[in-house]
């Protein structure tokens, strides 16, 4: 019999479930949470500078292990700032769970200090959310969090703790199980069959990854499907490393800023094999002229993304791997030499290509050399805009859970926590941010939790002193009128950098970039190298907003 | 109400887990992704451990995407499909007046 207070019995309940780190924010709610966790030896504290940056470092440790990330909050504005985090998880299937303190029970409901109603709040943003109401309920509560999180589609979970629960008394017979994921159940034996018996038909076969296949069996599976069928596959953004760069059948990204080859052959395919991916609007471009002339087959572990945008000839409710693997002996491979001679002819044609990318102060060279000089095994981790395309498109992406970027909410300010925290739960391991100024302005506090956990973050830093992927529609489809999107004075990041305790150095031409580039990757901990960038300069090829995929617009050279 | 009114709406029944968050997730997901909620009744079963709830929903040709996305909710039992008959909360509405 154990005999504890609710918080204890909370924190007994995390380190049973095998957390090592948690990334938060203590508050007057959630304080004797934070005196349970001071006593306990096993799991470390990440003291994030705001709770949305907490969010996204709980981010970064569990899109680079893949089990779930963990923040804690307190209520009101702690618990309300860490609801982007948490939409930006449920969007991109990454598994978190975050607990929250609440005002005590008696008071819900009352208008009290710091009270908000964030499980009301969060049922959005969450796959499923609790509000705690008795320590009883801790043991089976934790445990389906964990469960839920990591279950078929992962995804975020809050649980939602009452002061009055977290202080009072409760006596449990032990520890139960840990939650684990549920196993999916074994792939529908005819629609096996159906989707075999189309590819077996297919004279020109395609699959589109997402990232339903970056786990790294998944990412197994589909490369011995692929070498095995002789099939090429295209990525959205999310499937960006599961096939390594390079390899002769991936052909690259597809969508809005993707590589023309890409959207080309999917046009130009006999069948599709969608897997993992949701076909969102930024990969599919205009949905019915999507893959006009193809057969479709989609495989998601997610029943509701089958159908859900456009109907399959062959729906498969599954998992990557376990559905990849079981259609494995049931087609036969074929000679497709003539497909793959067009796949090979489209990607010499109409593969990307970067801009001075020999000119490391420019936009596309800064990606390709920092490329050259860090390994495989350092994560890259985006914000979101222009450098988020371009390092999607430029930098060879070799490996599942090595490409941590914010792909269906495209949060801003995402990169430098989420690279915190992979680089923290990789132990030392080298994390990049590619980042603007404007997503970098948007969680900068999180220089503070770099600096204070030597964290081995580098951050690169392209700055066009604006909002460079608004400026580019705002030119392009606003007939030019920039509006609300130049910044007018200019922000010394080196020196906010240094401020925060960070060695910093601005790349020029004078100053011998590639020596000081390499000198800052090479320092231990956390960096910051800026390269001034153009606004005007844009990212192409693009398909403009609500077009097909076929209606590319290159760039007028300027 | 007219025919092609009365061929749209379909009634699902629920069973779902008995706690007072669970009309929010409901709801929520009706009005999130913008699905035509026309009625519900709930009523508590199995000692109140569960609810019984009936929803009436306009099909607008998304009625397979529906069933699957209240499927997912983590604190719904179970989800059976079938015919509305359109005036049937009309008239329980009768019985209700207070």
């Amino acid at each position: 019999m154990l005999r504890l207070t609710g918080a204890e019995l909370t924190i007994r309940l995390l380190e049973n479930q095998g957390v090592t780190c948690i990334a938060g924010i203590p508050g007057g709610f959630n304080l004797p949470l934070y005196d349970a966790l001071g006593r306990s030896g096993a799991i470390r504290h990440v003291l994030a500078r705001h709770e949305q940056g907490a969010g996204f470092i709980a981010q970064g440790m569990a899109r680079v292990s893949g089990r779930p990330g963990v923040v804690f909050a307190t209520s009101g504005p702690g618990a309300t700032n860490t609801l982007t985090a948490l939409a930006d998880a449920r969007m991109d299937s990454v598994p978190l769970v975050c607990i929250t303190g609440q005002v005590p029970q008696s008071m819900i409901g009352t208008d009290a200090f710091q009270e908000v109603d964030i499980y009301g709040m969060s049922i959005p943003a969450t796959k499923h959310n609790f509000l705690v109401r008795s320590p009883e309920e801790l043991p089976r509560v934790i445990a389906e969090a964990f469960s839920i999180a990591v279950s078929d589609r992962p995804g975020p979970v809050l649980v939602d703790i009452p002061r009055d629960v977290q202080v009072a008394p409760v006596e449990v017979d032990g520890l139960p199980e840990p939650g684990r994921a549920t196993p999916m159940p074994t792939p529908d034996s005819a629609s096996l069959a159906r989707a075999a018996e189309l590819l077996n038909a297919a004279e020109r076969p395609l699959l589109l990854l997402g990232g339903g296949t970056s786990s790294p069996e998944a990412a197994a599976a589909v490369l011995e499907f692929m070498e095995q069928q002789r099939i090429p596959a295209v990525m959205s953004l999310r499937g960006l490393g599961v096939v390594p760069h390079g390899h002769e059948l991936a052909v690259g990204m597809l969508g809005m800023h993707g590589a023309r080859a890409s959207n080309m052959l999917v046009e130009e395919c006999d069948v599709l094999m969608v897997v993992g991916a949701r076909l969102g609007d930024r990969a599919t471009g205009r949905l019915d002229s999507f893959c006009p002339k193809s057969g479709l087959i989609h495989i998601d572990i997610d029943a509701s993304e089958v159908g859900k945008l456009l109907m399959p000839q062959v729906g498969l409710t599954a998992d990557a791997s376990q559905a990849l693997r079981a259609l494995m002996p049931l087609v036969k491979p074929r000679d497709r030499g003539a497909w793959l001679a067009r796949v090979d002819a489209r990607k010499a044609t109409h593969g990307l290509r970067f801009d001075r990318e020999d000119d490391i102060l420019s936009p596309y060279g800064i990606i390709r050399h920092v490329a050259k000089l860090v390994g495989d095994d350092a994560v890259i981790a985006t914000d979101v805009g222009q450098h988020q395309m371009r390092v999607a498109q430029a930098y060879p992406m070799n490996r599942p859970r090595q490409w941590l970027t914010s792909g269906g909410l495209g949060t801003m300010g995402f990169g430098l926590p989420a690279a915190i925290g992979a680089a923290l739960e990789r132990r030392g391991g080298m994390a990049v941010c590619f980042t603007g100024d404007g997503s970098l302005l948007m969680n900068i506090q999180e220089m503070a939790t770099a600096a204070e956990t030597g964290a081995n973050v580098k951050i690169i830093l392209c700055n066009n002193n604006g909002l460079g992927l608004v400026q580019q529609q705002q030119d392009l489809f606003f007939d030019g009128r920039i509006t609300a999107s130049a910044y007018t004075t200019r922000t010394d990041f080196v020196q906010i950098a240094q401020g925060f305790g960070l060695p910093a150095a601005r790349l020029t031409a004078g100053k011998d970039p590639q020596r000081v580039l390499k000198e800052f990757l090479g320092k231990p901990g956390p960096c910051l190298i800026e390269v001034q960038v153009r606004a005007e300069d844009k990212v192409f090829p693009m398909v403009p907003p609500g077009a097909a995929n076929s209606q590319m617009i290159e760039g007028i050279p300027s | 109400m007219s025919s092609s009114i009365k061929s749209a709406l379909t009634m699902l029944r629920l069973s779902v887990n008995n706690h007072p968050g669970v009309m929010s997730h409901i709801c929520g997901l009706f009005a999130g992704r913008a699905y035509n909620l026309e009625g519900i009744l709930v009523t508590p079963e199995d000692d109140g451990a569960t609810c019984r709830m009936w929803l009436v929903v306009k099909d607008d040709g998304r009625m397979e995407q529906i069933v699957k996305q209240v499927s997912k909710l983590h604190d719904v039992l179970d989800v059976h499909v079938g015919q509305a008959e359109p005036t049937v909360f009309n008239r329980l509405a009768g019985c209700l007046e207070c």
